[in-house]
């Protein structure tokens, strides 16, 4: 068994009045790709986004329970959210470059955080980060073009080299590839492959395809609750919950 | 006369309507037509057939009247020929006069006499022959209308393409306005550079144009006229004081667009930003006497107090407070701005880890400057365009200064100081000041239509 990076305990979410999440615990394992699969509204983006803190943006929600990264408490009181992003990235549905050049995209998380002394340093973790990001090649003669100017699937790349720029442990994905066509899907599940020799993945997605074709392990959300987490080949083939059956096999959702 | 026949019209129009609407109503029972439209559809047409027409011969009549009663009534004082124009148009005013009982010369008699018999007459068959045209066109146009409803008019399109023609009739009326409005600007511009060079008054150092009062009392030449319109000290005094009110709205006005777009609450934010938005409510002239009475001796104090010599009324004052009043325009505007930049990269920055600030910072004011820029270019063209602060604070000496504790003036507190009293139109300090509205007018434009284009072109960023 591989190390266990993420573990959540019994976490609560309420939006306001509404409960979005029950008593979630499950763990997720180092340098492994984990998918989150389940119908729309059943809570596995509240759940991604409990990982790095975004929900703190939101003035309503509120989260219950314990999320431990490495066996931290990323709730705990002493921690920074700053540096909690800064290990943890994240990848957005939509694609969302900053409206600046390319290169000042994937500069902007160094920059923030201090990480390239000199312009040079600065420039080789821009490169290496593209590079990673399988974009390099496509953008090397237009670095200092928009990055808003590049399509929806390289968008979605540059995105991602933003996000491990900072070299992160761990990189949340919440959709990435819903707003692409198959070829650039094809382009970021290739990536992801790549990408978990060094990162701990978090996909949450719609397509249980997907799931199958680049998790090793699989969690079934379901009316804000965690039906059955699995290795992938079990959910898929020998689920032990009726409801996930019937989700894999297109009886609802 | 005029409000009975309006009266009329309306009364015919609102008949005409129901007789429309019953006619199209019956031939649809009655004979089995397959009308193209609802029946209330013929009645407009046919109130449109009694209403428009009408109205439209009625303003033609009105409005060349009097020249023809005019003409008719002094047709004998022309025949004699030894009138001008002044005078028969100030005879004309006695025979008005005279005709209403006010008799105040005794001159030429019997001719006025005559006249008066003569302006009693045709006044009369004037008012006759309207009632009887306009009426009677009225009626015969519904009579037509009526018995052109059939089933082969399509009544709807025709009620369409009316209130196509008027709407475009009412947008033409702000278009031609405006045009109106730079043609004459232009024309007596134009009159104004005939007699004062253009480069005098572009260039000129000197604004006196009370000189020109000395000029016609024989004492200086056209040359000393030439001297006395230079309006670089405008300029540099509306520069001036513009440039305060934008050092004191810009910062002022951005952080608040920040602190209610992206801190305050929406509770904060609902009762905080109507207020914000009153400041640009308030009447012109009541911060101009905030600005005379409060803040001028205020600033004069502090100054005093400092060591410093300053003016009661200085150009510091009134920049300041015309600031204050252009806050609202760049706070709102930023304010939509900045939150109108999408939610998606806020999150992408806090994803990264930035802090608040950071995201406002390196994200969102960039992505938004366009529009950030664009509401400083309207609030400019607001500021170099106000008046009322600038004539009671600013005071009205046009002096050549960049010392904001001086009294300085600005291009509309001289148009007021020209145009206020009497005026000869023929005079170049009177000309002068359509020539100082027309450099007004060119800048603000230039200002409003660079700050739209820059909005454009920023709304088309995220679309």
């Amino acid at each position: 068994m591989k190390n266990i990076k993420i573990k959540a305990d019994n976490l609560n979410v309420h939006y306001g009045e509404k409960q979005a999440l029950f008593d979630v615990s499950m763990y997720m394992e180092e340098k492994q790709v984990t998918a989150l699969i389940g119908p729309s509204g059943c809570g596995k983006s509240t759940f991604i986004r409990c990982l790095n803190r975004m929900n703190d943006v939101i003035n309503i929600c509120k989260v219950q329970g314990k999320i431990e990264i490495d066996g931290n408490d990323i709730y705990a009181p002493d921690m920074q959210v700053e540096q909690l992003r800064e290990r943890v990235g994240m990848v957005f549905q939509k694609p969302n470059p900053f409206p600046k050049s390319i290169f000042e995209n994937v500069a902007y998380g160094p920059r923030i955080h201090g990480i390239a002394e000199h312009k040079s340093d600065l420039e080789e973790i821009v490169v290496n980060s593209l590079k990673k990001a399988a974009l390099f090649d496509e953008v090397k003669d237009r670095l200092y073009d928009a990055g808003t100017g590049l399509s929806g699937g390289q968008q979605q790349r540059l995105c991602i080299a933003r996000a491990i720029s900072v070299n992160p442990d761990i990189i949340l994905m919440d959709e990435p590839c819903s707003a692409l066509d198959p070829i650039a899907t094809a382009r970021i599940e290739e990536l992801m492959a790549d990408l978990k020799t060094e990162y701990t993945i978090i996909i949450v997605t719609h397509s249980m395809q997907q799931a199958a074709r680049v998790s090793s392990r699989t969690g079934f959300f379901h009316l804000g609750k965690l039906v059955e987490v699995d290795k992938t080949e079990t959910i898929f083939s020998n689920p032990s919950d009726q409801r996930t059956q019937d989700y894999i096999t297109g009886r609802f959702g | 006369m005029g409000f009975i026949l309006i009266s009329l019209i309306i009364l015919i129009g609102i008949t005409s309507y129901f007789l429309g609407n019953l006619r199209a109503k019956n031939l649809r029972t009655s004979n089995q037509k397959n009308l193209k439209s609802l029946s209330h559809y013929y009645g407009y047409y046919v109130a449109l057939w009694a209403l428009v027409p009408a109205l439209l011969i009625l303003l033609m009549i009105t409005s060349f009247k009097s020249f023809f009663i005019e003409q008719y009534v002094l047709s004998d004082f022309i025949a004699l020929g030894s009138y001008t124009e002044t005078e028969l148009s100030l005879l004309f005013t006695q025979i008005e006069n005279t005709a209403l009982g006010i008799k105040l010369f005794d001159e030429n008699t019997i001719l006025i006499d005559g006249a008066v018999n003569k302006l009693n007459y045709i006044n009369k068959t004037i008012e006759n022959l309207t009632y009887v045209t306009v009426l009677g066109l009225s009626g015969l146009l519904v009579l037509y209308s009526l018995f052109n409803i059939n089933n082969k008019l399509n009544s709807r399109k025709i009620v369409e393409k009316f209130l196509l023609v008027l709407y475009f009739t009412c947008s033409l009326v702000a278009i031609m306005t405006t045009v109106g409005i730079i043609f004459s600007l232009l024309y007596e511009t134009l009159r104004f550079f005939s007699q004062v060079p253009i480069a005098d008054f572009l260039f000129g150092l000197n604004w006196s144009p009370q000189r020109v009062f000395v000029r016609e009392a024989g004492d200086l030449d056209t040359r000393d006229l030439a001297n006395a319109f230079g309006a670089v000290p405008l300029f540099a005094g509306t520069f001036l004081i513009a440039l305060i009110a934008m050092c004191v709205s810009v910062p002022v006005g951005l952080l608040t667009a920040i602190y209610m777009s992206e801190y305050a609450s929406p509770k904060v934010r609902d009762w905080a930003k109507p207020i914000i938005e009153i400041l640009a409510g308030i009447p012109t002239v009541v911060y101009g006497f905030f600005a005379a009475l409060t803040v001028a001796p205020l600033v004069r104090d502090i100054g005093q107090g400092a060591g410093l010599t300053v003016s009661s009324e200085s150009a510091l004052a009134a920049g300041f407070v015309m600031g204050i009043m252009i806050i609202p325009f760049i706070s709102s505007l930023s304010d939509d701005v900045i939150k109108s930049v999408p939610q998606s990269l806020r999150e992408g920055s806090y994803a990264m880890g930035a802090t608040k600030r950071e995201t406002i910072v390196k994200v969102l004011l960039p992505a938004a400057l366009p529009g950030i820029v664009g509401s400083f270019l309207l609030a400019v063209s607001r500021a170099i365009g106000e008046t009322m602060i600038v004539v009671m604070a600013a005071g009205l000496n046009a002096k050549l200064t960049a010392n904001p504790l001086d009294a300085a003036t600005t291009i509309t507190t001289q148009i007021v100081v020209i145009l206020i009293g009497d005026q000869e139109f023929d005079s170049p300090k009177t000309q002068s000041a359509f020539a100082l509205g027309l450099t007004l007018f060119v800048v603000t434009l230039a200002l409003n239509f660079i700050a739209l284009q820059v909005v454009k072109k920023y709304t088309e960023r995220y679309d």
